[in-house]
């Protein structure tokens, strides 16, 4: 890096060297200072949709997401006041009232980032009346299942099977409360022929919408593999 | 074509025009039409045959003149005569007096005049008066006489100076300064850059856009082709919704007249300037209208919108500069170029210089499409030009721009119209749609209606938006059924404040202001609802209150 | 906030549940002795009272609300404690046992496998038992819950945090320990 592209921002009051090109959330991590994060996943492109990874910057009333907000000279960034751990705590409270999210018969109980993350913050309670409309379950794959019920919309499984695997068999249909991630043209998984069968969006999903049936969660859940897949980026 | 073919079209045309002494204008544009517009057409041309006077009177289909309640309407000039409700057997009435006599048929004329006192027409200088579907018309008006001017004695910079100077601001909704805009995309150096203009109007009761697209498109393409110039693109994109017809093909019409005469396309007017537009149709999604939205609808994918920085101006269509403008800020560039910057500068107030149209819709007296000069009052628009509420009855609210708007009670009407005071208020400028509510109306179930529209209008990609707007409305929904609770009213303000802050894009930041407006000026009927299981307005409960009867 | 013997007034109810939390609350195993210093229990499914008492300082409740019986008697509770506790994922967000929600007809649907489909003698469906209701919910959907305690089970040790900050005036902080599951 040359010198010229160094970026000097403030983060929670701590100077930080940053560079050019950097989000304010890869300037944090560099500094070991911690944003929560949901739909964001080291090696995939940046979705900004979670809302959780937002920040307040100064001299703006307005909340920006450290995922794709890039860093800028003198930008002095708050990643953790109390208006900030508010709005977290309801979009968890949100997220966890969309859908009928019951941990205890989920597979992905205690492998869970959004479990994680609800424990993280004391979401202890749903402040607002959970939807109880069924969704889909598609079990017509050999292996790979998709429960629509536990989806939360992070699209990460969309972009790692456009991004990292080239295929681009999943993507979302429909629009607001009614989105769906589909299969190719909204089709049985087993239908599909484009889908190779990678499961990189089972080991990508942050909770138990996808997962490869008959195998331990831990196993397909392990961070270290994911990041294995995801460094293979390009390759 | 040369800059002097087109002054002698004009010259040509103006002189042609000036053999009739009457022109009838007959509007054809979507409120008109389904009332027999287009016979109505006919029925003047017959009775102008009929009566003899085909060669003093000019017979032409137009645009809306805004008075879209009293359909068809007839703009009869000279003097700016409006009949209204014009049925066949009318038009031969009126040629047979009018035209013939030189005696107007006073009964079937306009009477509400107050609609026109106040309005000052820039944008919609020719909206109704000329024939959309011929180019010459635009021309004689004065038309690409603006383009003429830049291409020929201005460079890009003083065109960006002129409309820096006339303070013009983004009259999508936002209200971004249209001079600092052009400038951004302007000083990049990456290239191709794009200009895309935004006619994705989706909000319910409003038609401004659509009305200036089916009643001046040229004036939108000569803007376009000026701000391209101003920012140096060489594509452009009108992107229209699909649900607007007669629009599309009054722009595509205009476009391929436009080309027919090198105004769009190679070494446009011999200046050495390239820029080519092409359409582009909606399918259908209110989200398409937001900035980044757009964009990806152009690009072939789902109209999702993505966070901001990058904004288009560095990183719009394809990765490339793309400067995004309302079709009604396009509209207001001619004018700016040929009066100058200061000219427009005067109009409206020191920070929101200019007009704004208005979708004037609800309990009104004179709903239609209006435009203002920024800085009247909302009691102005409403009782001068509205005429006030409907029906005699009582005002209650008014709802300032769009659904995702706010309402604003009586003590609110001495508001001047401008981004600052409304925002201040609770309300946007948006999309210029104005929905005046009388005292029959429930103003929670007034949230809840354009609540749930958002909530259908959602993109899904964020949480506040996709998740709070729906937890937002069935709040509502549970307080209108008298389930709710008083700590319903914390919530709804907590999740409001939450979404409009936290969402990603403007869709979300501002859909929950009816409700946030609500609770701020019309607390006591949430309470009424929740603690009395009463509703002010005797809307809500009703199936409730049948059901007690039959026990 | 003290009863008899310098004690406050202590019940545990279960509703539609497993008593999976009153074991984890009993799991507390002989720290339960410092807790039981300062509480008298009242009305618990752990002792024989079959009347809920007026005037409880503290009242842990198991289970969502999924019955006619429940949810009157969850109102009476509400109205004689001071302090109430919602406990286990049940109580708190309805758990499985709202799962019949997302069913047309759910208690009908679940009574109808319960009790028809599945029976291998003389299917019938009881009358004699509180009457299921349309939808299974979650305490704080029918009353005002003062604390939370997420987990299916909770731990033990959560358990006991909560009980003891809240039986010494303080409010427990829930960041990091709502686990969910």
């Amino acid at each position: 890096m040359s010198v010229s592209s160094v970026v000097k921002i403030k983060i929670d009051g701590v100077e930080v060297t940053a560079y050019e090109g950097d989000t304010i959330l890869s300037a944090a991590k560099r500094a070991s200072i911690y944003i929560p994060t949901l739909c964001y996943l080291d090696g995939l492109s940046s979705y900004g949709g979670c809302r959780l990874c937002i920040v307040e910057v100064k001299g703006s009333p307005k909340l920006f997401p450290s995922c794709t907000t890039p860093v800028s000279n003198g930008m002095e960034i708050i990643t953790n006041s109390e208006r900030l751990r508010k709005f977290r705590k309801l979009t968890l409270g949100l997220i966890l009232s969309e859908k009928p999210h019951i941990c205890s018969i989920c597979v992905a109980n205690g492998h869970c980032e959004l479990q994680d993350l609800a424990k993280e913050f004391g979401v202890d309670h749903l402040r607002v009346e959970r939807e109880w409309t069924a969704h889909k379950i598609d079990l017509t794959h050999d292996f790979l299942v998709i429960d629509h019920n536990r989806c939360i919309l992070c699209a990460r499984c969309i972009r790692a099977c456009d991004e990292i695997e080239g295929v681009h068999v999943l993507d979302m249909k429909m629009r607001g409360k009614d989105s769906q991630v589909i299969v190719d043209m909204d089709e049985d998984w087993a239908s599909s022929r484009s889908c190779t069968s990678c499961r990189k969006c089972a080991r990508v999903c942050p909770v138990g919408a996808i997962y490869v049936r008959d195998k331990p969660f831990s196993e397909i859940k392990d961070k270290e593999m994911a990041k294995f897949i995801l460094s293979r980026r390009g390759l | 074509m040369k800059p002097e073919d087109i002054l002698r079209i004009a010259r040509e045309e103006t002189e042609k025009q000036g053999f009739y002494k009457y022109r009838i204008n007959i509007c054809c544009s979507s409120g008109c039409l389904p009332f027999g517009a287009l016979n109505l057409l006919k029925a003047f041309e017959n009775a102008v045959k009929k009566f003899g006077v085909e060669s003093e009177c000019k017979v032409a289909r137009a645009g809306c003149p805004g008075t879209c309640s009293v359909g068809p309407v007839v703009l009869l000039e000279p003097g700016g005569y409006i009949y209204q409700n014009v049925t066949p057997e009318k038009a031969r009435e009126i040629v047979k007096s009018h035209i013939v006599a030189g005696i107007p048929v006073k009964e079937y004329l306009y009477a509400n005049e107050a609609f026109f006192k106040k309005q000052l027409r820039l944008v919609l200088r020719n909206a109704g008066k000329i024939n959309p579907m011929r180019i010459e018309d635009y021309i004689a008006a004065g038309g690409y006489q603006a383009l003429i001017k830049c291409l020929t004695k201005m460079t890009p910079k003083e065109v960006i100076d002129e409309i820096t100077a006339s303070g013009l601001r983004g009259r999508g909704g936002a209200g971004f300064p249209t001079g600092q805009k052009w400038n951004f995309v302007a000083r990049e150096k990456n290239t191709p850059k794009y200009v895309v203009a935004n006619l994705d109007e989706g909000d319910p009761g409003v038609f401004a856009n659509r009305t200036l697209a089916e009643a001046d498109p040229h004036s939108i393409i000569e803007g376009m082709i000026i701000s391209a110039y101003a920012v140096g693109a060489e594509q452009g994109y009108i992107y229209v919704r699909a649900e607007y017809p007669l629009a599309v093909n009054t722009l595509r019409e205009a476009l391929r007249q436009a080309k027919a005469m090198n105004l769009i396309g190679e070494n446009i007017l011999e200046s050495g300037f390239n820029f080519n537009i092409e359409l582009r149709l909606g399918a259908g999604a209110f989200i398409a209208g937001e900035e980044t939205g757009i964009l990806a609808s152009i690009e072939g994918r789902r109209a999702t919108p993505r966070p901001r920085p990058p904004y288009p101006a560095t990183s719009g269509l394809w990765g490339k500069p793309t400067l995004i403008n309302n079709v009604e800020t396009l509209a207001n560039v001619p004018p700016i170029i040929l009066n100058g910057g200061d000219w427009f500068a005067k109009i409206g107030t020191p920070k929101c210089t200019g007009t704004k149209c208005f979708s004037l819709t609800g309990k009104v007296n004179n709903p239609g499409l209006i435009e203002v000069p920024m800085g009247i009052t909302l009691r102005e628009v409403i009782f001068e030009i509205g005429g006030g509420i409907l029906r005699g009855r009582k005002f209650k609210a008014v709802l300032v721009g769009g659904p995702s708007g706010g309402c604003l009670p009586e003590s609110m009407l001495g508001l001047p119209i401008d981004y600052e005071s409304l925002t201040k208020a609770g309300a946007i400028m948006g999309s210029g749609g104005i929905v005046v509510i009388d005292d029959t109306a429930c103003m929670v179930d007034t949230a809840w209606f354009f609540t749930d529209f958002c909530v259908d209008e959602s993109c899904g990609k964020c949480v506040p938006c996709r998740v709070g707007l729906l937890k937002i409305r069935n709040i509502l929904e549970r307080i209108m059924k008298g389930e709710g609770k008083m700590d319903d009213i914390d919530l709804l303000e907590e999740l409001g404040v939450y979404v409009r802050d936290a969402s990603l894009c403007g869709l979300g930041q501002t859909a929950p202001n009816p409700t946030l407006t609500t609770l701020r000026y019309f607390r006591d009927e949430y309470v009424a609802h929740i603690s009395e299981k009463r509703c002010p307005a005797g809307k809500c409960f009703k199936e409730q209150a049948s059901l007690e009867v039959k026990e | 906030m003290m009863g008899e013997l310098g004690k406050i007034n202590f019940a545990t109810v279960w509703l539609s549940g497993c008593s999976g939390c009153h074991m984890s609350f009993l799991d507390q195993d002989e720290q339960i002795l410092d807790l039981a210093q300062k509480i008298q229990l009242v009305y618990s499914p752990l002792m024989d009272a079959k009347i809920f008492p007026e005037n409880v300082d503290v009242t842990v409740v198991e289970g969502a609300i999924g019955n006619e019986e429940q949810l009157n008697l969850i109102k009476k509770i509400r109205k004689h404690t001071k302090i109430l506790i919602a406990i286990g994922d049940c109580a708190v967000t309805g758990n499985m046992v709202t799962l019949r929600n997302a069913l047309d007809d759910g208690a009908g649907a679940i009574l109808k496998r319960a009790y028809i489909e599945t029976a291998t003698k003389n299917p019938q469906i009881p009358n004699d038992v509180p009457k299921l209701l349309e939808r299974a919910r979650p305490l704080n959907e029918v009353i005002k819950v003062d604390y939370f305690i997420p987990g299916c089970p909770p731990s033990a040790h959560l358990i006991k945090y909560v009980l003891t900050e809240i039986i010494s005036g303080r409010t427990p902080n829930m960041e990091g320990k709502a686990k969910y599951g």
